[in-house]
């Protein structure tokens, strides 16, 4: 007889952690490559053109970076809140609240301020959008025990609808035609682009350094030692004084406030105007959440794993045209690979050893 | 008037129903101690599957059950990721929520459009339907109603009465001394995902072949999301679930009574989101220790540690 026996794994090495997400991601591929194969698609010949449509080509790679910068961003914010537990779902709603933050800064102080102020400006504004959208939840988890799950998540819908009543209503641009949309920001307003791509490099250098800072603040001060109590073990923290209330807005303004700085990004470095919710964000929000979990929690790591996602984005678009499949084909793809990551969590923490027996 | 009234009533029942059965569902689950942030997945595989059984067979109670079944087998991802890999049960349902509304769109793109023909009668209680008012908003309803009802009921008795729910809450409040009881909390945990899964899957039944009789990519529109939040506003309890389920589908119809008096449909569509934010905010306020989840809720459970 065959028995099972799984035991904890106390010294995980890096490299140990690495080799497991790769095998977690092939074990995925052979199940997305027969999900192919029923809808009728060839899945060596859909893979190739995934990747190769993103990382293949010049055009592709500028327009893999161009999706990696708010995936970073907001990826970067989520490891920092998920480390303390704060299962963060609205980043969604954080990025277009910031967005529209920076939209109305823009069209207000643009015309007469030059872009050395205006854009640090703007930042500064979509910032705090986010933020405060990321500090609702925190309160109404922290004071009022509501799931933040759920709150985040309804505020995301809220944020949508309020972001469409703006554009269809108050803030519809004159040049618009009567089209939804706010007029374009200024010129001044407008983020440089590396030339020949969509890529704004501000937000991409500011995208970096907020990996490298959160990374810092999480593993060397105070304040993100007290994050990962709160997440680990939140009993020891309550005898240790940690101040629950502080420690979660102070977190949740982080996170909620680089998701508001990649909500910049797509209205001041690619559409220049406020548009609907879905083509502001094409659920970055979303996307980001196994971006945070391949990185393992760890914002330097999101860096790579912003770019590998960004990647099955930019890919997903070209099978869409060239294969003829449904938009939704990313989202399985995502879907599939984050449910074998976290399974590959379990025997990168367990060690599972067969015992044979004559019993 | 009185007309209008009762129609909005009857519509709020049936915009309510879906929701009635999945917060149900999720009630089950949630009591086992797992959290199932997957509803919204699931429910949509299962409005696609039951939109093509359907249409293909001809047979709606046979797209039902196939929807049901695939609820069961869709869902029992998540049970074997959180019950046996313990893992994250957050990432876990959010995965499952990605997975089905994907491969919905996929499965469902050659029927974007097309009408269903067959048609799910209403049902006329004999008597009851008489009744004024009452009569016309409760017993002339569609089969889906009275089944989320009935469903409903049932899984309150169920959890209350029955030594098998009794034992499924014990998973959720203490696995520890529930094995130690002799109970299986694993197969209990199973038992309780695949459940909630099979009644997530009829609340997309419900949308795809009576409410709407047509699929579109994405038509579970957040009804996923706010029967998690029912299970909370519910306090866990089905039978408060009934309620709270019909008094959330008369938020959505109130949209489009609203919308001729020029009111922003955004506004209104804001308004089930804002409503369940306030309500759990009131619930809150009102006495704290009413949100109190089932106490192993979203805990991984490791069999014989100690």
């Amino acid at each position: 007889m065959i028995k099972i026996k799984t035991t904890d794994r106390y010294n995980i090495t890096t490299l140990r952690s690495f080799m497991t997400n790769i095998l977690s991601l092939l074990a995925a591929l052979v199940v997305i490559s027969t999900i192919f194969l029923i809808a009728g698609v060839n899945p060596i010949y859909a893979i190739t053109e995934i990747f190769s449509g993103s990382f293949g080509s010049f055009y592709g790679f500028k327009e893999t970076i161009t999706k990696a910068i708010p995936l970073i961003l907001i990826a970067t914010g989520l490891t920092l809140a998920f480390r303390a537990n704060f299962w963060n779902i609205g980043a969604e709603g954080q990025m277009l609240m910031g967005a529209i933050f920076a939209t109305w800064t823009g069209l207000t102080f643009g015309e007469a301020l030059p872009s050395y102020i205006i854009i640090p400006l703007i930042f500064l504004s979509g910032f705090i959008g986010g933020a405060l959208w990321g500090i609702i939840p925190a309160i109404l988890k922290i004071k009022y025990a509501i799931n933040e799950v759920i709150s985040t998540l309804m505020l995301n819908y809220i944020c949508a609808e309020f972001l469409t009543l703006l554009i269809v209503g108050p803030w519809k641009g004159k040049t618009r035609f009567g089209f939804p949309g706010t007029d374009n920001l200024p010129d001044s307003a407008i983020l440089g682009l590396i030339p020949g791509s969509r890529i704004h490099y501000a937000t991409l250098i500011l995208a970096l350094i907020c990996a490298i800072v959160l990374c810092v603040v999480i593993y060397k001060t105070r304040f993100g030692y007290e994050a990962r109590v709160v997440g680990e073990n939140p009993d020891a923290g309550k005898y240790a004084g940690i101040n629950f209330l502080k420690t979660g807005l102070i977190l949740m303004a982080i996170s909620g406030g680089l998701a508001g700085f990649a909500g910049v990004g797509e209205v001041a470095g690619i559409h220049h105007y406020l548009g609907y919710p879905a083509s502001i964000s094409s659920g970055y929000g979303f996307t980001a959440i196994i971006v945070a979990w391949l990185a393992k929690l760890n914002p330097l790591y999101t860096v790579v794993s912003g770019i590998f996602f960004a990647g099955i984005l930019v890919g997903g678009d070209a099978i869409q045209i060239s294969l003829g499949l449904p938009a939704a084909t990313v989202e399985i793809v995502n879907g599939t690979l984050l449910i074998f990551l976290i399974m590959g969590d379990y025997f990168l923490n367990h060690k599972i050893t067969l015992q044979f027996s004559n019993k | 008037m009185e007309d209008i009234i009762v129609l909005t009533l009857h519509r709020a029942m049936v915009a309510g129903t879906p929701l009635l059965l999945a917060t149900t569902g999720e009630v089950i689950c949630e009591r086992s101690g797992i959290l199932n942030l997957g509803v919204e997945g699931v429910m949509a595989m299962g409005a696609v599957v039951a939109f093509i059984v359907t249409m293909t067979t001809g047979q709606p109670w046979l797209g039902v059950l196939a929807a049901t079944a695939t609820g069961i087998a869709f869902s029992s991802i998540h049970a074997f990721a959180s019950v046996t890999l313990q893992a994250n049960q957050v990432v876990s349902g959010l995965a499952l929520t990605m997975l089905g509304l994907g491969l919905s769109g996929m499965l469902g793109k050659p029927y974007v459009g097309k009408p269903l023909s067959i048609k799910m009668e209403d049902w006329s209680i004999p008597w009851l339907s008489d009744i004024p008012w009452l009569g016309k908003i409760l017993f002339t309803q569609g089969p889906f109603f009275y089944l989320a009802i009935v469903l409903a009921f049932a899984a309150w008795f169920f959890l209350e009465r029955t030594r098998l729910g009794i034992q499924i809450r014990s998973t959720g409040e203490n696995p520890k001394a529930a094995e130690t009881q002799g109970v299986n909390v694993f197969r209990l945990r199973y038992l309780s995902v695949l459940i909630g899964g099979g009644f997530s899957a009829l609340a997309g039944a419900h949308l795809s072949i009576s409410y709407s009789k047509s699929w579109i990519e994405g038509m579970t529109a957040g009804r996923g999301w706010i029967a998690i939040a029912l299970t909370i506003f519910a306090l866990w309890n089905p039978g408060r679930a009934i309620w709270a389920a019909f008094l959330f589908g008369g938020f959505f119809v109130v949209q489009y009574l609203l919308q001729p008096l020029g009111i922003s449909p955004s506004f209104l569509a804001m308004l089930p989101y804002i409503a369940t934010l306030f309500i759990l905010l009131l619930i809150s306020l009102k006495d704290p220790r009413k949100l109190n989840a089932p106490a192993m809720l979203a805990e991984p459970y490791k069999r014989g540690e100690r």
